[in-house]
């Protein structure tokens, strides 16, 4: 099978591996350089587990090409802290128990974390159009709007808070 | 977060000095979900894992003539193909790790498929798309059979027969009955005096779980001759007890390791992908992983059954039900599964969270040629308080009372006897109506206002009755399940014989064979179970009605035998 070699930066590091034909970004991520934290939860677009983002754009890792990311930039979710610090999503996550499972909350995360790149003090109806294609069958989102909104509040858009 | 904590009321039953309940309190691994480091199952790599798909069958219900493997074998990347007679103990049912049950499920059809989805070949191969290629290439030879869909045409004589172990598509309970049943006081003599006689159906549909992380185990090879096993599972141990039973192996060679569970809802109990995980790492030598897609778990993954009811109420003109009747149909598909516990929950929640003084319900586990139904959240409860609800609303329309007013008319208050023969205490309907009718802004009578569960318990209504009607109907003859001692597991394939009479006739039109008469002791009930006899004792000749003594079992109201009916009897 033909393997094409793949060059990016994962999380502000170079990362280099070889994509198989067909292979996603997902499990380019996950299985070829060892990045968990995007998830798999329906592998056709319809969930957003799996969103991570391509030069600061918010895109479903199971519907990406791997080979479409050479020379780009990929972020997720574990490279959301830095440092011993965590990012003031993850901590207004925390505080607003915007987590059960803990499934869908690294694709939350990312989506999320787009939109206040993007628009630092959304409205609510901003989070909640930012986060309609990611699904949480545990939380019943209002714990999640709110953890984004009081993050949008402590000034989580600079980069690393 | 914002909680609000109603600490009003009950608030002289409770002292308030605890440090962590009424609190909220932080998840201890929410550092792990925030930062995308929980360890879900699937987040353990390993070195040249290898992928597993099913082979599943397109028919609801079909015998199998031939499985021909030999091309999807020789796909390269194809590790192995594994049929039912690679499962070394290949039948089994949930529940028969708590001896309750026959052996009805196989992990991988050989025989015949009872639903559409089931499967019958697993293949091994060095990826997922390998897999489904190799799927795509076994050749089955189908002979397809007359299904059933219907949970009351599934009980009708001529039937498709689903299930083999229960060839009249019925669950056996205690090695006795065709249904589970409930006889609390005499249900038809008070719809006799009631001056509104309520009748409703309610039906629900099946539902599905869907967790976001799918189900799904990853077996590989451990030193000292064991397997790990990382799994999505909720009930880790059962479903170690389950691959132990299946694979025929020691579970001290089985290393499980779970619980970071991506949401499970009751649909990660069925422990169906860790037993087939550790077969295809047994055969290969590697490690494999077996997972559903989404589309399995939407299809294939068991639902909460459906469930039909039919309930009839007698009502008086000031709003008091004085007899609840039920005739319960629980959607089990082609399998047990969970489905017999499920309805056992069901019938000590009858008749709901009321004081009713006489209570009949039959409630049957019925096999159909669908998708099997496992738990989920409420199943058995949940399906039933749908249709209690909905029957208390259609009853408060047809005597004219207020909804409200009627739940707590009939609520069941401290001090009550509930039909199942325990007290009530530390009930709350009452408040939970006034909480709801303040919160929706629902006008209610000071009369509403003023009820309290801790006062107006206990009275006439909540007695425990002086005559309960029984009945044998649906008695099974030649009840051996297996399930309650007699006979070794593996002798108990025989199949259950109904009466005559029972199979003839629908069971929610079957008048009882004989009602007998019944005395209770006007005593509160123990609170210690109490040890059921097995032997037949004469009845009391003090019954209202003048019947000859029949043989039967001594009632007493302590009789109690746990949450499932699960004791030796
Ligand atoms: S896994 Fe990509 S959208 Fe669901
Ligand atoms: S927290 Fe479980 S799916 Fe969102």
């Amino acid at each position: 099978m033909a393997q094409k070699p793949v060059q990016f930066t994962l999380n502000g590091e170079d990362k280099a591996a070889f994509a198989s034909d067909g292979q996603n970004l997902l499990d380019m991520l996950r299985r070829g350089v060892g990045d968990l934290s995007p998830k798999y939860g329906c592998g056709q677009g319809a969930c957003g587990a799996c969103t991570v983002l391509i030069d600061g754009e918010p895109c479903l890792s199971c519907l990406t090409l791997a080979e479409t990311v050479d020379g780009k930039d990929v972020a997720t979710t574990s490279g959301l802290s830095s440092g011993s610090g965590i990012h003031p999503l993850q901590d207004a996550f925390m505080r607003n128990f915007a987590a059960q499972c803990g499934y869908c909350t690294p694709g939350m995360l990312m989506a999320a974390k787009a939109l206040l790149d993007r628009n630092p003090q959304p409205s609510r109806d901003d989070v909640v159009e930012a986060i309609s294609g990611n699904l949480c069958r545990c939380t019943g989102y209002e714990p999640i709007i709110n953890a984004v909104l009081e993050a949008s509040r402590s000034g989580a858009s600079q980069p690393n808070g | 977060m914002s909680v609000e904590f109603r600490k009003d009321l009950f608030a002289d039953e409770r002292d308030d000095d605890l440090n962590e309940i009424g609190k909220p309190t932080q998840r201890q691994d929410m550092l792990g979900h925030v930062t995308g480091r929980s360890p879900f199952y699937d987040d353990h790599l390993f070195e040249g894992l290898l992928h597993m798909r099913c082979v599943r069958s397109p028919h609801h219900h079909a015998r199998i003539r031939s499985i021909d493997t030999s091309e999807a074998e020789r796909l390269p990347g194809v590790k192995k193909v594994i049929v039912g007679s690679d499962v070394p103990n290949n039948l089994n049912a949930l529940l028969s790790l708590l001896d309750f049950g026959l052996d009805d499920e196989p992990l991988l059809s050989d025989k015949k498929v009872s639903y559409k989805g089931e499967p019958v070949a697993a293949i091994v191969a060095d990826s997922e798309r390998i897999a489904r290629d190799a799927v795509a290439k076994v050749r089955v030879d189908w002979e397809v059979l007359p299904h059933v869909l219907d949970v009351e045409e599934a009980i009708k004589p001529g039937a498709p027969s689903v299930n083999g172990a229960y060839p009249a598509n019925k669950f056996i309970y205690h090695g006795k009955y065709d249904h589970q049943k409930l006889r609390y006081g005499d249900v038809d003599a008070a719809l006799r005096q009631a001056d509104h006689v309520i009748e409703g159906r309610y039906q629900m549909s099946p539902i599905e779980q869907a967790p976001m992380e799918t189900c799904g185990a990853i077996a590989a090879p451990e030193t000292n001759d064991r397997f790990v096993c990382y799994t999505a599972t909720q009930g880790l141990f059962f479903s170690l007890g389950t691959a132990a039973k299946l694979l025929d192996l020691s579970s001290a060679r089985l290393h499980f390791i779970g619980g970071t569970v991506g949401g499970g809802f009751g649909g990660k109990v069925d422990s169906l992908h860790e037993p087939l995980a550790i077969l295809g790492c047994m055969l290969t030598g590697k490690p494999c992983k077996y997972m559903f897609d989404r589309e399995d778990e939407m299809q294939v993954g068991a639902p909460r059954g459906a469930e039909r009811w039919y309930i009839t109420d007698g009502v008086m003109n000031d709003g008091h039900i004085v007899a609840r009747k039920f005739i319960g149909y629980f959607d089990a598909g082609a399998y047990t599964r969970l489905s017999s516990y499920a309805i056992i929950k069901g019938a000590g929640h009858l008749p709901g969270p009321y004081t009713i003084p006489n209570v009949y319900a039959d409630i049957y586990c019925v096999y159909t040629n669908r998708t099997p139904a496992t738990a989920m959240r409420g199943f058995g409860i949940t399906g039933v308080d749908f249709a209690i609800e909905n029957h208390m609303d259609k009853v408060a329309n047809t005597v004219g009372i207020d909804p409200i007013e009627l739940r707590i008319l009939n609520a069941y208050r401290d001090g009550d006897m509930k039909a199942h023969r325990r007290e009530a205490k530390n009930t709350a309907l009452i408040e939970c109506c006034q909480v709801a009718a303040e919160k929706s802004g629902w006008q209610t009578s000071d009369w509403v206002k003023q009820q309290s569960s801790l006062s107006g318990g206990g009275g006439e209504r909540g007695q425990l009755p002086t005559h309960t009607a029984t009945d044998q109907h649906g008695f099974v003859q030649d009840g051996q399940s297996g399930s309650y001692g007699g006979g070794s597991k593996r002798q108990e394939k025989s199949a259950y014989a109904e009466t005559a009479a029972a199979r003839a006739a629908p069971p929610a039109a079957a008048p009882p064979l004989r009602s007998m008469p019944v005395a209770q002791p006007p005593t509160q009930p123990a609170r210690t179970p109490e040890p059921v006899q097995s032997a037949p004792a004469p009845a009391p000749a003090t019954g209202p009605t003048a019947e000859p003594p029949q043989p039967q079992t001594r009632r007493s109201p302590a009789r109690f035998s746990s949450i499932s009916g699960l004791r030796r009897r």
